[in-house]
């Protein structure tokens, strides 16, 4: 691992303007991704979590906007550069991986000339060699026989096939960084385990940083590093994977692991949140958790949660929960 | 203990051809898809029957057969000894049909938008002329909202409280059986603890009969009592809930396990799965399972497995002990 992070967030905040006043879907969010890590990014819908993963690599819809914060790639700054300039960037040093593979793909060019087209992009190669490399993208993502799937259409893939074939595509030009927004979230159970293994796989031997944006608990328990855990726009917590899942400090987290069917919990009544997620128009006052928070005080209520540099860098509460309030929780 | 639902060598299949012109044109064949093969199960009276499988495996189908939003091709489903595919006298139709209800995934498409949430509650109660004075009311406050909100529309609700209204509707005729396809999947983790624990109330309260289709291994072993696995449209393996999760038999059912994503499996390195789902239209002659199953032998090639008891445990295997 080096020392400079791949990837480097500083208080991003993302706003979008609209009639009924201005809507902050990325509030202030910080965090680091080094060579060769997984950093899950779990949330429930709405939470901000893709949103956070469009403004890096700059695919964020206007009226939606970068207002404040750094973004570091490598140690440079990416705001302010030209639209070419953060295109080059894209694929070349970024790649994306998005939730439908389907809708990921051109469906009337051939996977190879989606991938032909990267890598000449993005490249300094010819023709023949751009095609070699082609195939052997696809040799590595596990499709079978890829010097002939090359000349197929998407639609002549199956689902998995299909995420091995975007999978490919972000990789193709070698990027530093890849950014998977829930890339498991249309795929079956065995799929879904095939593509978390090819994932990892990849992640370590290329040593890639890897941002993998999901909802599902499972899946960043087995291949996150570390966690960040994102509540109505802001970081809630944010440690390595085995602390944060099994010893939460933010009430949050505790209550998403607590309300999550277990195997060894058997028939018990699943403990449950109440209320949901406030719409980001109507957020309460003070800690925008406070209202379905069961250990809420005054503080809570008046004043909104510190951000994690400004408390012990984990869990952006007023009143991080000790072991001992999670065992009588 | 009789069974509720009692399900026979169902089968079903989909003309899925393309049309006569193009096959005539083209020379094709006709493309028959059978999404449900010969699956025989009962469901007792309140308990909650499970059936699980991958996307193409049928769980859907077989759910739409019982309520009878789709015919059968083969086979029957009998609901309180009735067949409502055959079944002439118009009386015991009516009533078996006032007994089975359905929740659908996806709550934002199945509640019509411009119908207030009273009229969507009081729906299968208005349709036969019954009394709905303060009906949805009194549903609605016993799913966890409030009675004021009957005169709201379903897009002033969030997906939680529009499953809460799934299911109030649900429960307007005062049914014995409800099929719930996949009624948590369109939800968040922390409102879908919400719905699962209403469900598990509900069924307490009024003994109600769950035969619920999920593709999630954690929901179905918190909710179900038997479970049904289901590949490629057959019944692979059923057996009640903590034997089937302590000791599956099933080769499929023991991949599926396998795969499925564990909370406490951090950084667990472990052999994907081989292989995909095959296509329904040309499904592998034998064993569905035998090209992906690690115990294959020639015989799977051949002959397609009978269900055999195994202690509780049925299961569709030549090699399963």
């Amino acid at each position: 691992m080096t020392d400079t992070p791949v990837l480097s967030v500083r208080d991003l905040v993302v706003e979008i303007p609209t009639r009924h006043g201005v809507l902050r879907p990325v509030d202030n969010v910080s965090y680091d991704i080094h060579a060769g890590e997984i950093l899950g990014v779990v949330g429930e819908s709405g939470a901000g979590k893709s949103m956070t993963g469009n403004a890096v690599i700059g695919l964020l819809d206007r009226p939606a906007r970068i207002v404040s914060g750094e973004i570091l790639l490598s140690g440079q700054p990416i705001q302010g550069l030209k639209r070419d300039a953060i295109r080059k960037l894209r694929g070349k040093k970024m790649g994306m991986i998005f939730q439908d593979p389907l809708t990921s793909l051109n469906p009337l060019l051939t996977v190879g000339d989606q991938l032909t087209e990267t890598i000449l992009e993005h490249l300094k190669v010819g023709q023949t060699e751009a095609r070699k490399r082609a195939i052997a993208a696809l040799e590595e993502v596990g499709i079978p026989a890829a010097a002939q799937r090359i000349n197929s259409y998407p639609h002549e893939f199956s689902g998995g096939m299909r995420q091995r074939v975007v999978i490919a595509l972000a990789l193709c030009a070698e990027p530093d960084l890849v950014i998977a927004d829930e890339p498991t979230t249309a795929l079956d159970v065995s799929v879904q385990a095939q593509i978390v293994a090819l994932l990892k796989r990849l992640c370590r031997e290329r040593g890639v940083a890897v941002m993998l944006v999901t909802h599902d608990m499972g899946v960043i328990a087995e291949a996150a590093d570390r966690v960040a855990v994102m509540y109505a726009g802001r970081l809630a917590e944010l440690g390595p994977v085995r602390e944060v899942l099994t010893q939460a400090r933010h009430p949050y987290t505790a209550g998403l692991m607590a309300s999550t069917p277990l195997a060894s919990q058997g028939r018990k009544r699943l403990r449950q949140i109440p209320g949901s997620m406030p719409r980001l128009g109507a957020l309460p006052t003070g800690c925008a958790f406070h209202p379905r928070c069961e250990f809420a005080q005054d503080k809570c209520r008046q004043e909104p949660g510190p951000t994690l540099d400004r408390c012990d860098g984990r869990a952006a509460c007023w009143f991080p929960l000790t072991a001992k309030q999670e065992v009588s929780a | 203990m009789s069974a509720l639902i009692s399900v026979r060598d169902l089968t079903r299949v989909f003309d899925v051809s393309k049309p006569w012109l193009n096959r005539v044109i083209e020379r094709l064949p006709r493309a028959l898809l059978t999404a449900v093969s010969d699956v025989s199960f009962d469901v007792p009276e309140n308990s909650v029957y499970a059936l699980v499988g991958e996307s193409g495996s049928g769980k859907s189908t077989i759910g739409k057969i019982i309520v009878g939003l789709v015919p059968p091709s083969a086979g029957s489903v009998e609901i309180e000894g009735v067949d409502l595919a055959t079944e002439t006298d118009a009386k015991k139709i009516e009533a078996v049909r006032d007994d089975i209800q359905m929740i659908f995934q996806d709550p934002f498409a199945s509640l019509n938008p411009r119908w207030r949430v009273r009229d969507i509650i009081e729906e299968p109660v208005a349709a036969k002329g019954g009394k709905t004075n303060g009906l949805a009311e009194k549903l609605l406050e016993q799913v966890g909202l409030s009675a004021a909100d009957a005169g709201k529309y379903p897009h002033e609700f969030s997906g939680g409280q529009r499953q809460r209204i799934c299911i109030a509707r649900a429960l307007a005729s005062e049914p014995r059986i409800i099929v719930c396809d996949e009624p948590t999947s369109a939800l968040d983790v922390s409102v879908q603890s919400q719905v699962l624990n209403l469900m598990s109330d509900l069924r307490e309260d009024l003994g109600l009969t769950y035969l619920f289709i999920s593709h999630d291994l954690t929901v179905v072993q918190h909710m179900a009592d038997v479970i049904g696995v289901l590949y490629l449209g057959r019944l692979v393996e059923e057996a009640p809930r903590d034997k089937l999760f302590n000791d599956p038999k099933h080769p499929y059912t023991q991949m599926l396990f396998d795969a499925a994503p564990k909370m406490d499996a951090f950084g667990r390195e472990v052999d994907p799965p081989k292989g995909e789902i095959p296509d329904a239209i040309n499904p592998p002659p034998g064993c569905a399972f035998h090209p992906r199953c690690p115990l294959a032998t020639e015989r799977c090639k051949t002959e397609r497995p009978e269900m055999r008891h195994i202690g509780d445990t049925r299961v569709a295997c030549h090699h399963a002990e």
